[in-house]
């Protein structure tokens, strides 16, 4: 992948989307293949790379009993950078949680969590984002923001991976589309090629000969 | 430098996290408490005899509350994928383990100074005359249960049957800092000088030493899943 | 290899019961009892032979990542706690009737029970996780632990001990030791060592095999 792209990962459950973003993010060792990030091999020196990657999981990795900012503060220290109030304030107000900064993480949305999440990747300022299903339980605003989220991302030059199983959300953004199916990458195609039904009918056969297939 | 800031946050945040919930140290306390009752109960009203035990027993409920206290030191890294986040972090990983250590230590701390409170209080013993050299050996000891209890914790915290593990484990490598402790504080509450336990206060220092090494070199091994 | 091993070892533990029983002496004090000593001390050796290997195994594997290394602490460990326990059970029997107790706190049966102890913990975690990564990266941390531990076992039950009782109890080895006692024991601890690298390379057979299903 090249700086400045996104690529969506469709896949239904199980198919190791979640797996295959845990390898690159050097969570998981695979068992065969390579994986090069910024022209250095991620899988000898995961630790040269791993200043590059942001990961966004399903649990945004944050402390419930911490507030907003006492969370962007732990991990943007523990990454070894600048914690003054004044970047902590800026990244919480480009996620627009300063409003909320002070309250404790528990009594957050899943919405506003996943934003503070965000807000750690803008503080990190990684190159590589890596999202695990960024969509699921957030309303139209919330998904509207995630995607502009990764739109400001690419325009700073930013390579973005995101896997999702629900179909209008992420493809707007991405330059490529992958379905993986039973662990392997089935397609992986330019969405300028595709035009929407055609990526549904591919998506549907596909699945549906994977899960009929022993 | 990056490295002491690193163990200094994970420190802030877990101190911070237990100030706010508060759920271990209250427990812990009121659990101390009421081994208070049971070493009573267990040894019978004849004050003789627990005076006798008393130095077994000071050890028996540190170690029984650090039992509890300690396998909960990353639970919190359950929740919500956090431990994932601390192994993407960058850097030497050992700095976490510093930082989980020191947040240990602490919690240790308190639950011993209330232990030995109320132990000089319910069972009247005077603990205040030995109190410095007790300190030391307390310090020492302490170093050494969570040094270990602090690796232990993180290795089991995705085991099945933790619960049962972590004892298992921790256990019986923790003897020679029990009979350390225990036969120091004895000879320091029968009023000995602190030079005639020298040779077990370096044991316990030489221990603390060998088990915090090996908790920092083997930190990244057990943090990677 | 191992067959040569396995046959080496039937040899050497023949020769070590003629040893034993035949050739060497019935002790002054004890008695025949005392021909316990040559299943006890070459077991508690071979023992600590299997934890100094658990060690290596666990230092190299987190070293290099190589499988072998942990078959091998693994193969150890369990080797370990079955002559540990055998070192125990025989040391009590022995005690008997020379004690008067089953049991006694006596230094050296306190360290090898708390060494026991140790590695039956090593095996447990071994048990509890599935994951071949995962549990050879915790088995090595404790074996490496446990293994480093011992001399600070042992310092602190020899203090303990002479805190507590005045040393009135005899030691698993008369002495002066006679030669022919020397030497019983001698072959009986070669034999041993055989047998125990007999089972370990059977073990470690086995351990690759399970692997790689």
């Amino acid at each position: 992948m090249a700086a400045g792209q996104c690529l969506a990962l469709l896949g239904p459950n199980g198919a190791g989307k979640t797996t295959l973003l845990r390898i690159l993010a050097t969570l998981l060792r695979p068992t065969a293949g390579a994986l090069r990030i910024n022209d250095v091999d991620a899988l000898r020196e995961p630790e040269r790379v791993r200043p590059l990657l942001s990961m966004v999981a399903h649990g945004a990795h944050v402390y419930e009993d911490l507030t907003a900012r006492e969370n962007l503060r732990f991990w943007e220290t523990l990454r070894g950078g600048d914690v003054s109030p004044a970047r902590l304030a800026g990244a919480l107000s480009q996620v627009e949680l300063d409003g909320v900064a002070d309250q404790r993480v528990r009594t957050f949305s899943a919405g506003m969590k996943r934003r503070l999440a965000l807000a750690r990747v803008l503080l990190g300022q990684a190159r590589v984002l890596l999202l695990d299903e960024p969509f699921t339980g957030l309303d139209r605003r919330g998904r509207k923001w995630v995607n502009e989220f990764l739109l400001a991302f690419k325009a700073r030059g930013g390579a973005a991976v995101v896997a999702t199983h629900s179909f209008g959300d992420g493809l707007g953004m991405a330059d490529r589309v992958g379905i993986l199916g039973q662990g392997r990458l089935l397609v992986d195609r330019p969405t300028a090629d595709l035009s929407a039904e055609e990526l549904h009918r591919l998506y549907e056969s596909l699945t549906d000969s994977v899960e009929e297939a022993p | 430098m990056s490295y002491a800031r690193r163990a200094w946050i994970i420190l802030w945040k877990d101190l911070l996290v237990e100030r706010r919930s508060k759920e271990q140290l209250n427990a812990l306390l009121f659990f101390c408490l009421l081994l208070l009752f049971l070493f009573q109960f267990a040894l019978g009203p004849d004050r003789e005899r627990l005076a006798a035990a008393l130095p077994g027993l000071l050890w028996l409920g540190f170690i029984l509350a650090g039992l509890l206290g300690l396998a909960r030191s990353f639970l919190a890294e359950r929740e919500n994928d956090c431990w994932e986040g601390l192994r993407l972090t960058p850097g030497d990983k050992s700095a976490i383990y510093l930082g989980k250590l020191a947040g240990n230590c602490v919690l240790m701390t308190a639950v011993e100074i209330i232990l030995v409170v109320l132990f000089g209080v319910f069972y009247n013993v005077d603990l205040w005359t030995p109190a410095a050299p007790l300190a030391l050996v307390l310090a020492l000891g302490t170093v050494g249960l969570a040094a270990v209890g602090t690796l232990f914790a993180a290795m089991t915290t995705h085991v099945r049957a933790r619960e049962l593990l972590f004892p298992v484990l921790l256990l019986p490598v923790q003897v020679p800092v029990l009979l350390a402790t225990v036969s120091a504080t004895q000879a320091l509450l029968l009023g000995q000088p602190l030079a005639d336990v020298a040779h077990w206060l370096k044991l316990l220092a030489g221990a603390d030493l060998v088990y915090v090494t090996i908790g920092l070199l083997t930190f990244e091994f057990v943090l990677e899943g | 290899m191992t067959r040569v091993l396995g046959w080496l070892a039937v040899l050497g533990l023949l020769a070590g019961l003629a040893a034993g029983f035949g050739y060497a002496p019935s002790e002054a004090v004890q008695g025949n009892v005392q021909r316990i000593m040559y299943l006890h001390v070459p077991s508690v050796l071979t023992a600590y032979l299997a934890f100094g290997l658990v060690l290596i195994g666990s230092i190299a594997y987190l070293a290099t990542r190589r499988p072998g290394w942990d078959r091998l602490a693994g193969s150890a460990g369990e080797l370990g706690v079955l002559f540990t326990g055998i070192t125990i059970v025989s040391g009590s029997i022995w005690g008997k009737p020379t004690w008067g107790t089953w049991w006694t706190w006596d230094a050296r049966l306190t360290s090898t029970a708390v060494l026991f102890c140790v590695y039956v913990g090593y095996l447990l975690l071994r048990s509890l996780i599935e994951d071949p990564d995962a549990r050879a990266r915790y088995a090595a941390v404790v074996g490496i632990l446990g293994a480093v531990n011992i001399p600070i076992v042992h310092f602190s039950v020899k203090w303990w001990r002479a805190l507590h009782q005045p040393s009135t109890i005899l030691g698993p080895e008369p002495s002066p030791i006679d030669p022919a006692i020397g030497l019983a024991l001698f072959v009986n601890w070669i034999a041993f060592t055989l047998l125990f690298a007999y089972f370990l390379s059977r073990r470690m057979e086995i351990a690759r095999l399970e692997g790689e299903t």
